[in-house]
């Protein structure tokens, strides 16, 4: 399969929150790049800085105290990231959208669902007539396959279900036709049937739209389900990327073999989850050494001293930890020898 | 299984189509109406407005028919209220006054309401120092009494009905202030916000159609409640010489030319009294009513 164009590449990218204990970088120098048409995962847990990546491609940031502190975010090129807002409301919704976790929230109660598809078509399309909204809005939400769309345009969110929400949040943000979509948890609040829905629903309008999809979330099920690349981010940094098979079947780093390893697997009954042990570390509390030291079984000494960098593994394969440096794996190597 | 009778599927056909005739406004409307209590509040305060609309027409006399012959009559089936010291007719006086007593209360609100919720929106959703400046001036006229600082005003702008209402409506701008503030506070942490701005929406869009609606419910029932306490005020001042000159039938006015005659005419008191006591009791049931049906914490 040939590399296909890179149409968001975020370079070197750190998001800092200053607060009262200080500068804390919860998105500390993270790369990645988003293919034309594909859909990259973003796996970690919680407070691993998946969110703030996203809010800060979109410039939604809440500022102070968050900012970016250095690093690019190039769309299609150019860097968007020192855009000032106004060069960036033409960006939003119309190039790169994003829906949240909450479809119990994201839509505004006092508003029927068809002044907000409308209210969001207008914005980006100066010179429609009401009525060409109306029908877009509809069409919208008639490819997202909700039923009887010309009703549902007179409903109040209250009225629709969880996953329905989520379908409409889904019309809204593709209502211009993004190159991108950023999915932030889409599925967390829903309930597993209503998960798998959305997340065909996401795969099939990336296949006959060709939008690429952002998805961010925790679930290692959702990402083999869909996703072609993933980055799997630990602590405000990247900690492993590739291509979702050899993730899966051949993970590198400790940590993705130890999220690997807590998934359940129904075939086997055993007597207790796997868990890593410990806690994902407050942003900015690790001066020094690797980020993952603490919770790590392969821990040695280099690891607390000095920061991996990412290792290539493979073509599309990179993974930081010092495993993979291969002057270490000669060292390695040689001292068995020796010994 | 059998089929179902199609004459059962009509009332579930039905059913969902009373419920698609639902949205926020509809349910507090809905809520409201179950509000006995309110009800008659609101009742009250029709029937005002009414007065105050129609009083020219309904009034058998004028504001200043003074009939020197027939001072101080107590209530009879020609005089109904009675009459006052220049022998004029407080039943007409008391119709007209609903009109000057009303519209200060209505006219004030409407202004501190206006001010109130521009600042109040302002501060809530820039924050840093724009909030800082507009709180603590809302601080500094909330720490002295409503009614000190409404004389204060008054004096500066000399007394006049007009002024009255000035300093009634610039009094109650913190109240309102402070109150869209806070609501503007927790609705901007809402998420339909975060996309709003995720769909590229410009900021004063976001304030007027997505932040502004959804803050709105308290200063509704504020407001209500606002313009019984403006009456109030209102009258208060009239009382003190800084409101409605004479000859306006003020009511709060017309309490303070009856205190002479408190003894021998108590109805040159009583009856502008219990109008300004109707209004406010009328305006306050409404308001708490109001309260309870627009507070989503009260939705069963």
């Amino acid at each position: 399969m040939t590399k296909r164009k890179a149409v968001l590449e975020v370079k070197n990218l750190q998001t800092s929150f200053f607060t009262d204990d200080g500068v804390i970088p919860s998105v500390d120098y993270v790369d990645f790049e988003v293919r034309e048409g594909e859909i990259l995962g973003i796996v970690g847990e919680s407070g691993s800085g998946k969110s703030v990546t996203s809010l800060s491609v979109m410039g939604l940031i809440p500022s102070p105290p968050g900012k970016i502190t250095s690093g690019e975010i190039l769309y299609n090129g150019t860097d968007i990231s020192k855009y000032n807002d106004k060069k960036m409301r033409s960006i939003r919704g119309n190039e790169i959208a994003m829906i949240f976790q909450e479809p119990m929230t994201s839509l505004n109660p006092l508003f029927t669902i068809g002044s907000q598809m409308k209210e969001a078509v207008l914005l980006h399309k100066k010179g429609w007539s009401k009525k060409q909204a109306h029908a877009r809005a509809v069409e919208m939400l008639k490819l997202v396959g909700l039923p009887r769309a010309e009703e549902l345009m007179k409903d109040y969110p209250h009225q629709l279900s969880g996953g329905m929400r989520q379908r409409v949040m889904i019309a809204m943000a593709l209502v211009c036709d993004p190159k991108v979509l950023i999915a932030d948890e889409p599925t967390t609040a829903l309930d597993v049937t209503i998960q798998a829905q959305i997340l065909k629903l996401m795969k099939d309008l990336n296949t006959r739209l060709n939008t690429a999809i952002i998805l961010i979330t925790h679930d290692l099920g959702v990402v083999a389900e869909t996703c072609e690349r993933v980055v799997v981010m630990y602590a405000g940094k990247v900690v492993e990327e590739g291509p979702v098979e050899k993730i899966f079947t051949n993970p590198e780093h400790p940590y993705t073999k130890g999220l690997l390893a807590s998934v359940p697997d129904m075939r086997f009954k055993k007597q207790s989850l796997y868990s890593i042990p410990g806690n994902v570390p407050k942003p900015g509390s690790i001066k020094e050494g690797c980020r993952f030291a603490a919770r790590c079984s392969e821990v040695f000494g280099r690891c607390t001293v000095e920061s991996p960098p990412l290792y290539q593994t493979a073509a599309e394969h990179k993974t930081r930890c010092f495993l993979y440096d291969t002057e270490e794996v000669a060292n390695h190597d040689r001292a068995i020898v020796e010994s | 299984m059998t089929t179902p009778d199609p004459k059962n599927l009509v009332p579930a056909e039905q059913e969902v189509q009373m419920e698609r005739e639902t949205g926020p406004w509809r349910d507090a409307w809905k809520n409201f109406r179950k509000n006995k209590i309110a009800l008659v509040g609101s009742v009250i305060v029709f029937f005002f407005i009414l007065l105050a609309i129609f009083g020219p027409w309904i009034a058998p006399e004028g504001i200043n028919d003074q009939k020197l012959t027939e001072r101080l009559k107590s209530p009879s089936s020609q005089y109904w209220f009675g009459t006052d010291d220049f022998g004029r007719d407080i039943f007409s006086r008391v119709i007209l006054g609903a009109r000057i007593s009303l519209g200060v209360g209505f006219f004030s609100v409407i202004g501190s309401v206006i001010v109130g919720s521009a600042l109040g929106i302002i501060a809530g959703y820039y924050g840093k120092w724009v909030d800082t400046i507009i709180s603590r001036v809302f601080d500094i006229m909330l720490a002295f009494p409503s009614i000190l600082l409404a004389i204060a005003v008054v004096s500066v702008l000399g007394p006049s009905l007009v002024n009255a209402l000035i300093a009634i409506a610039i009094i109650n701008i913190p109240n309102f202030g402070r109150l869209i503030r806070s609501k503007v506070l927790t609705v901007k942490q809402e998420e339909y916000i975060t996309s709003a701005r995720a769909i590229g929406m410009k900021d004063f869009r976001i304030l007027i159609s997505h932040i502004l609606p959804n803050s709105l419910a308290p200063v509704i029932v504020a407001g209500t409640l606002a313009v019984a306490s403006a009456i109030i005020e209102a009258a208060a001042l009239g009382f003190l010489g800084l409101g409605a000159q004479a000859p306006a039938p003020e009511w709060g006015k017309m309490l303070a030319d009856a205190r002479n005659y408190l003894r021998n005419a108590p109805w040159t008191m009583i009856f502008p009294g219990v109008a300004i006591m109707l209004t406010v009791l009328g305006f306050n049931l409404m308001g708490d009513g109001l309260r309870d049906a627009l507070d989503p914490k009260m939705k069963t």
